[in-house]
Formats: C-alpha cells, structure tokens, sequence
C-alpha cells in the first residue's frame, strides 16, 4: 500500500471542488482532486447518454459564478463561452402566452396587453430587487462572521458587513428585512395582478426548495436568483456553451494547467484522522493519500457523515449537520427530439426556443403542484423550466434535431413508496404530458429520453437528498449558519478538514464562491 | 390573443408610420417609449432645424405618454401629485410641471391641461399609470391611458400659425400661449394647443388615432405653400436645448430610475421653482422636502453654457485645426471646471445654427451657477482632453419675440 503525499486533497470534482484545487495550485501548493465518477463536473456535468445529443444532466444555467473566479482561472482562455438565454415564455391555459423578452419595450408591451399595471409594476419590481440585490450581493464574496464571537477576526469581518449596510437607504434596509421574512407570493401579490406573470416570477423562488411560493422564506429565494443580473460577468441567466459541463471542463483545464493532478474513478471511503488532525484519504479501493489538508467539496452530510468518525466531530456540530434540510425537491427530464415542439400559443420557430420555456401558469398552479409533493407524490402537474439547449448551442444535438432540458419540481426525495422504474417511468410520463398540452408535437418527436429524480441525484451526482443545492436556501441554513452555526468559515471542527461546496456559504447556484473562499481560508491557514 | 405569431414581436408604430417610412431617407430611426419614430428624415439634418426656426417643421410625438384624469376628484389628483395649483387652472389652460416623489425629487415632467372643469389630460415622458392610480386612493376619479389611441403631432416654426389657420376651420390667432382649443382640421375633431419642446411659435395637435393620416396629409398640404418641413427628433433635440428645455433620463435622472441618491433631481435644481407653489394649501407629495429646499438653498441649479469661440479657436489652434463641433445634440456626460476643480457637468451640449454658439445645459454646484461666472467644459482635441472656456447664462439660450405672442 503505497501513500503519495500531496499538500492538498480536494475531494469531488464538482465546479466548487474544481475551482478550490485551481486556487490551491495557483499559490504552489500540490494537488489532487478525488473524483468517484469517470467523469468531471458533479452536477455541473453534460454527458452525451444517446450518441449525438448531449444533456445538461443536472444544473442547465448559468448567472452566479463569480466574476473574479472567472479571471482570477482565466476561464474564457480555458474555453468557457457563455452565450445568451434571453427570455422566458409562460404557455397559458386558454392558448395565449407571456412572454419576457430581451428588450424592455418588447416586453413591456407584451406584459401591457395583459396588464397595463403590471407593466408599470414590472419596471419598478425590477429596479426595486436590483437595488435589494445589489446590497446584498457582497455578501457573496466574503467569509460569514460569527455573530457570537469576539474574535477579531469576526470582528473586522462584521465591521466589513456593517460598510456594505451603510450604503442603503433606510426604506431598502426595510425592505430586504422584509423580504427575509416573506414568501414570494406575498411579495408578488403586493405588485401584480396577472396570475401567470406571479406565477412565472414566484417560480424563482422556489426552486431548490422543498417549500411552496406561499411558504415564508422563498421571497429571499427569488433574491438570491435575482443577483446574478446585477453587476455579474453576464448581467443575466446564460447557456454554457456545451452545457454547464462546459463550465467544469474550463475550469478543469484552467487547473491542469495550473498542475493541479485530477484522479476520476477514485471514491473517497474516509478521511483519515491523525492525532486530531486530518492527514489523508482511503478510497474505496484501499490506497491511501496523504497530504497537509483535506477539503471536502461533497455535500454536508457526506462529507461529515460518511468521511468521518462521529468520534472526531462534537455533539452539537453532528447534531447541526444532521438537522441540515437537504430534501430533494426536483428532478430533470432530458429529451432528445427529433423535430423542434411546436407551441400552439407561439408557432412556428421563432424566439421562444431560445429562450426558457416556464409552465408555471399561476401561483396556485405551482402551490398546488407542491401540495402534491408535501404528502409524498410527485406533482401531478409540475412546474416546469425548459430549455432547448440546441438552440442556443447546435453542438448539442445531430443537425436538424434537439435536446430539450426539463427542470421539473416538484419531485420529493422521500416519495411515497419509494422511487422505483415504475415511479420514475411515471414522473417522466407527468412532465411530457404536462409539455404536450402546449407542445402536442412533442410525444412524436422524443427520440430519447432521461428522467432523474432525486434519487437519482443522490447516486449519479452524489448529493445526500439530491437537493441540488447540498442542502436547501432557508434563511437559517444561509450564512453564519451554512452549514453549521460557528462553522461558516470553511473550517471544520477537525483541524486540516475543510468545507468548500454548495452546502457552504453562500449556497448553490454555479457560484463557485464557496470553493474560491474555502481555498482562499485554507491558504491564510497555511503554515 | 393574436392574428399571427410573433406579431407582437416588435417595437411599436406610431399611427403617421405609413406617411412617416417612405420619407425617412437615411433610414434613421430612433427609438421613443417603445416606439420606431424618424430620427431625421433627410441625409442631413439642417433643412429639419432650419423649418424649425424659419418656417413650419412637422413633427411625430405621439409616442408621448396621454393621460385622461377624469371625474370629480380629478384636480384634487393632479393637485396632489404635481407641484402647481392645479385648481387655479382655466378650462383650456396647459400646465408643464414637473412631479415628485416624497423627498423632492424629480419622477418626470410633463403637461397637464385642462380639458374641462372635471377632466385633464396628463402628458409624461414614462409610464405614470400606477403613480397616478396609487395617489387616487379614495378619490373618486377614473385614469384612462390614451397614448396608443391617439396620435399627436406637433407643429414647430415661425409659420407654423399661418399653417394652421390655412386648414383649421377656427382661426388660431386668439389663442394664447399655453391654451388649449378643440377644433377640426382636415374634417377631422382635434384639440390644438399651443405648446412645443423647440421654444418657438408652435402648436401640439391631438387626435384619435384612426384620424392621424387625414390630418396630417392637411396639414402637410396647407404648409406646402409657407415651407413645411416634416422633421425628426434630432433636429428638434438640438432646438430644444437652445429653448433651455431639459429631456428625463439625459438631463436628469427620474427618482425612480436612480441606483443612488445623488443621481436624484430637484425641480428646483432643474430651475423649476417656478412651477413650486409652495402657497398653495394642503398636502401634495414632496411638499415638506421641496419647503425644506426651498429653506435652505439648493446645492445644483441646471444653468446655460455659452462657450468662447475664441477660446475653442485656440485649443484647436494648437494641434492646426479650426474647432470641430458635432452637427447634433450630444447627449453625453461632459465634466465642467472652475479654477481646475470640477464644479459640475454639461448632460446635453449642441451647437446652435441660429445663435452661432456652442452652447450647453450644464449642471452645477453652488455657488458656481450664478450668470456671469467663468468656467471651462472639457473637449476632446485629436483624442486629448482639453478645456475651453465659457460662460454660465441664464435659461433660455434663445427665444424668439413671437414665441409668445
């Protein structure tokens, strides 16, 4: 049994996993990252599962990542092209749409033919969050301080929060306190009146979530997906070019070249603990590696659940970890398709199949759609955010033909029964039948197709629940208190083991945030 | 629902579109409030200036935001949202105002006329229907929004009275500057006022929507004979800088649009204290910040800048060149000096045919906006910074004697 010694182990090559051995390898230090799939990515992965057609496994857009990383890794050099995602449109019951274009006034007259006043009030919502987001938006790039600590460490890291804070007004300080507390529906019935325009919007609030638009929380939710349209390197949702596997592989080759050594097929059975300390892995197939640091970038509950021994963690740290909400809530239905949907409200080729294609026709359409989920079933008419990729990039499918990327939620972890083929057969079959009310064309034109549920988020991606974002964005699972409450700065109680993923601060989303703050801690550390 | 896909897909026309496309020679074409309008119809724009202030310019302006405020509460509204007395109002009577929000800061600008003593007609530059139905609270008034349904045209010039009075069936000499009088104009009903955005002699002419053509084919066919010109925006953009006539989100950025406070405009650091009636009774909103500006001074005031030929003469002279001034209104950011600190900024500057001047509308911390004072704006000379000389005046840079007689 030969142990190789490194620096530092980065365990999973996820987009968070990746980009913390990029910073590592950046400042000299050697590294490994530890992958058990043959592939990169995690859930940032694109993998072409019928010859020609390439999914977006999981994770399909892209808005968050941090602009920094994207220069500090020099990602555009290393192949990352992000290309336009431009409008969103919500099919209607009686035929008609909505639609959010690219360009305000076509948009604004789309929404004034269905309501003068929401068109008013889309404009002002607008400015309204940007403001919001823009306040809160700092608070992605730094470490969370321990409110109860008089470290002065936390203490320059409050100081810090405390300038960003001063730069709002009073009425915005009000405001973000209050969209803290509310839901999305709450907050959007304060400003329209046009049902599949609230619904379309609450959508964002939900998502990752095991919680309905009308559960206090998910307006914060909707916030956190409005930040990547402020002052990020693309100012909106955007397609990968080659799907988001095209973001982890930019990142892997920016890593490579920056000698970072990447090991696929290499589960990680244990951390290894010496003397308190962390020292090195076992993989599943017994070798050992050594090394000064270990980083995790699983999610929370594997990394301290299953790498460790209780024996190393404290009572109320395990306790925290296993009290962390990580239920999956939604799956994915990819297809490949031989012919374009035709959508009845808008035919013909046109727009709408650059864009995202929302059902997500009211609130109560989408609340209804989480009833289903609260009690165990998969929703019998989900809310669905599709894209077809192949629009955006024709290298995702054979010439002529399609892939159609299908969020769906909601899709319990824990249903009834457990999931099964049958089950899993059934959810898919909801999804197109849901599609194919204003898509009838699509049922004929699927040539292929991958239904994954959270379960099989779990096995495939290997997050604990398959919630997408390692654990869900609830107010008192963010910040100071991601994952664990004292342990939000990317350390651990176990001296050398670090934390850098989604279940970190400041959350998912293809942020990479987590992975370039834990590597940037565990640099400062460095002795 | 809609005839066929994708129909919707595409920025609005204006009810004159049909008569307006095949004139617009260079294909220039701006954008307006969601709407396609000519930026110049010829390959120049100088003949378009020059009917503004020697003979008769026709101009599109129906993208403008209408209003009607209607009912028995409709001047108690307007009264409330704007800073004029409204209820001294005449039936007839046209008001330009600007309107606030709570701290006194500038939302928009427009014309508020009196149509009759329970009905008014807003005109705005942005979209006002939530402000106005969110300050209706409790009154008793209906807003309808009228700006698709009817089509506006304004007629700018010298001539453009004689025009009129060729194809109105009542005269316009009697009526005043800013009045109102409904008349009918190539068969068809119109309401006329005597209003414009180029600080001329001019008139507005409001119409349902379906008449637009008719009434423009009159129009154009009475001014033939006194050089009526139809003009784009360009042309009345630089007019109306030499009027002193500011443009939202150019010379000012609404309170509603502004990332930060200091982007944020007073009436009266837009030299709209005169339409502040801080005598008038009641609440109306933004009262108690303007009563406080008005304490205490204001730290900007939007003045003229009239800058020395001869000054600009000799920063060009130094790299052998005559000065070189764009042919349009630049509406950019231009930073102004006084003593080699910047005290302020030109938003819009042009150079003006008639008054043979460079010359800007300039915004400026006080002291420095008092009339007389010296300062320099920055020019670009062969891609270097330079500064020019000039002087701050009052507003209007020019107003001819029959603009308001």
């Amino acid at each position: 049994m030969s142990a190789q010694q490194y620096d530092a182990i980065v365990i999973g090559a996820g987009h968070n996993g990746l980009i913390a051995a990029a910073y590592l390898a950046r400042a000299g230090k050697k590294v490994i990252v530890l992958e058990r799939n043959p592939y990169i990515g995690g859930a940032t992965s694109t993998r072409e599962i019928f010859p020609g057609y390439r999914f977006t496994e999981f994770s399909y857009v892209v808005s968050l990542l941090r602009p920094e990383i994207i220069r500090d890794l020099e990602l555009p050099r290393h192949g990352l092209k992000i290309l336009p995602l431009p409008s969103t449109v919500t099919p209607m019951d009686n035929g008609d749409y909505l639609a959010a274009w690219e360009d305000h006034d076509l948009t604004r007259r789309e929404i004034y033919r269905h309501s003068p006043r929401d068109a008013e009030a889309t404009d002002e919502y607008s400015r309204v969050m940007a403001r919001a987001a823009k306040a809160i938006k700092p608070i992605l790039g730094v470490v969370p301080p321990d409110p109860s600590s008089l470290s002065w460490r936390d203490l320059a890291r409050l100081l810090q929060l405390g300038r960003f804070g001063a730069s709002l007004s009073e009425q915005e300080r009000y405001r973000i306190a209050k969209l803290m507390m509310q839901s999305a529906g709450d907050l959007l019935d304060e400003w329209f009146e046009f049902d599949p325009l609230k619904g379309t919007k609450s959508a964002s609030g939900i998502i990752g979530t095991f919680l309905g638009p009308r559960s206090p929380g998910t307006a914060y939710v909707l916030l956190h997906h409005y930040m990547g349209e402020i002052d990020g390197a693309f100012r909106a949702w955007g397609f990968a070019k080659g799907g988001t596997g095209g973001i982890a592989q930019a990142i892997a080759n920016s890593a490579k070249a920056l000698g970072v050594e990447l090991r696929l097929s290499a589960p990680v059975e244990k951390v290894i603990v010496t003397g308190g300390r962390a020292t090195g892995v076992a993989l599943a197939n017994g070798d050992e590696l050594k090394a000064k640091v270990v980083m995790s970038a699983a999610d929370p509950k594997r990394s301290f659940l299953q790498f460790l021994d209780p024996q190393h963690l404290p009572d109320d740290f395990l306790a925290a970890i296993r009290n962390f909400r990580v239920r999956g809530s939604s799956g994915k239905v990819n297809l490949a398709l031989s012919e374009l949907p035709q959508f009845t409200c808008l035919p013909g080729e046109g727009p709408l199949h650059r864009g995202a294609i929302s059902f997500s026709p009211s609130i109560d359409y989408i609340e209804r759609a989480y009833d289903d989920a609260k009690y165990g079933r998969f929703s019998e008419r989900p809310y669905i955010d599709a894209i077809i990729p192949s629009m955006i990039d024709r290298d995702m499918a054979p010439p002529g033909h399609h892939v159609m990327s299908c969020f769906v939620q909601y899709a319990p972890y824990d249903i009834e029964g457990g999931w099964d083929d049958a089950r899993r057969e059934a959810f898919g079959e909801a999804v197109i039948s849901t599609i194919e009310r204003h898509a009838p064309n699509i049922r004929r034109a699927i040539v292929g197709k991958q239904v994954i549920t959270p379960k099989d988020i779990e096995q495939m991606a290997g997050i604990t629940g398959g919630n997408i974002f390692h654990g869900e964005l609830l107010l008192h699972q963010l910040f100071f208190l991601r994952p664990a409450p004292q342990w939000a700065d990317f350390r651990t109680p176990v001296p050398g083991y670090y934390y850098g993923a989604s279940g970190a601060h400041p959350g998912g989303g293809i942020m990479g945030a987590n992975g370039r703050l834990a590597a940037l801690e565990v640099l400062k550390d460095w002795r | 629902m809609n005839d066929a896909p994708y129909s919707l897909y595409r920025l609005k026309r204006t009810p004159f579109h049909e008569r307006v496309a095949p004139l617009c020679l260079p294909q220039n074409w701006r954008r307006w409030a969601g709407c396609i309008t000519v930026g110049s119809y010829d390959l120049g724009i100088d003949r378009e200036y020059w009917a503004i202030r020697d003979a008769a310019a026709l101009i599109d302006v129906s993208p403008l935001m209408k209003y009607l405020v209607e009912g028995p509460d409709a001047a108690r509204l307007l009264d409330r949202i704007t800073p004029r007395n409204i209820h001294k109002m005449a039936i007839g009577q046209v008001f330009y105002t600007g309107w606030c929000d709570d701290d006194g800061k500038l939302l928009d600008d427009g014309t508020v006329t009196r149509l009759g003593e329970r009905s008014f007609r807003l005109t705005s530059a942005e979209p006002s229907l939530r402000w106005l139905a969110m300050n209706a609270v409790g009154m008793d008034v209906t807003i309808t929004e009228a700006t698709d349904r009817m089509a506006a045209l304004s007629l700018q010039g010298p001539k453009s009275r004689a025009v009129l009075n060729r194809c109105c069936e009542d005269g316009l000499d009697t009526l005043r500057f800013f009045r109102m009088a409904p008349n009918r104009l190539g068969g068809r009903s119109v309401t006329i006022s005597r209003t414009g955005y180029t600080g001329d002699l001019g008139y507005e002419i409001w119409m349902d929507a379906a008449d637009a053509l008719p009434v423009w084919d009159a129009i154009m066919a009475a001014g033939a004979d006194h050089g009526i010109v139809p003009c784009g925006i360009l042309a009345m953009d630089m007019a109306r800088v030499e009027a002193g006539l500011f443009m939202i989100d150019v010379d000012y950025t609404a309170a509603n649009h502004a990332w930060i406070a200091g982007q944020k405009s007073s009436p009266y650091e837009m030299g709209l204290g005169w339409t502040v009636n801080l005598d008038k009774p009641g609440y109306f909103v933004g009262r108690r910040a303007l009563e406080r500006e008005h304490r205490e001074g204001s730290a900007w005031r939007l003045v003229g800048l009239e800058v020395d030929w001869e000054g600009l003469e000799r920063v060009y002279a130094e790299v052998g060149l005559p000065p070189q001034i764009p042919g349009t209104a630049v509406r950019g950011s231009l930073p102004v000096m006084r003593d080699r600190q910047q005290v302020g900024y030109a938003s819009t500057s042009t150079w003006s045919p008639i008054l043979k001047k460079y010359i800007a509308l300039v915004h400026l911390e006080r002291p420095h906006f008092e009339p007389g004072t010296r300062v320099e704006i920055e020019i670009t000379v062969e891609h270097h910074r330079r500064y020019a000389p000039g002087t701050v005046v009052a507003l209007p840079f020019y107003e001819p004697e029959w603009k308001k007689k």
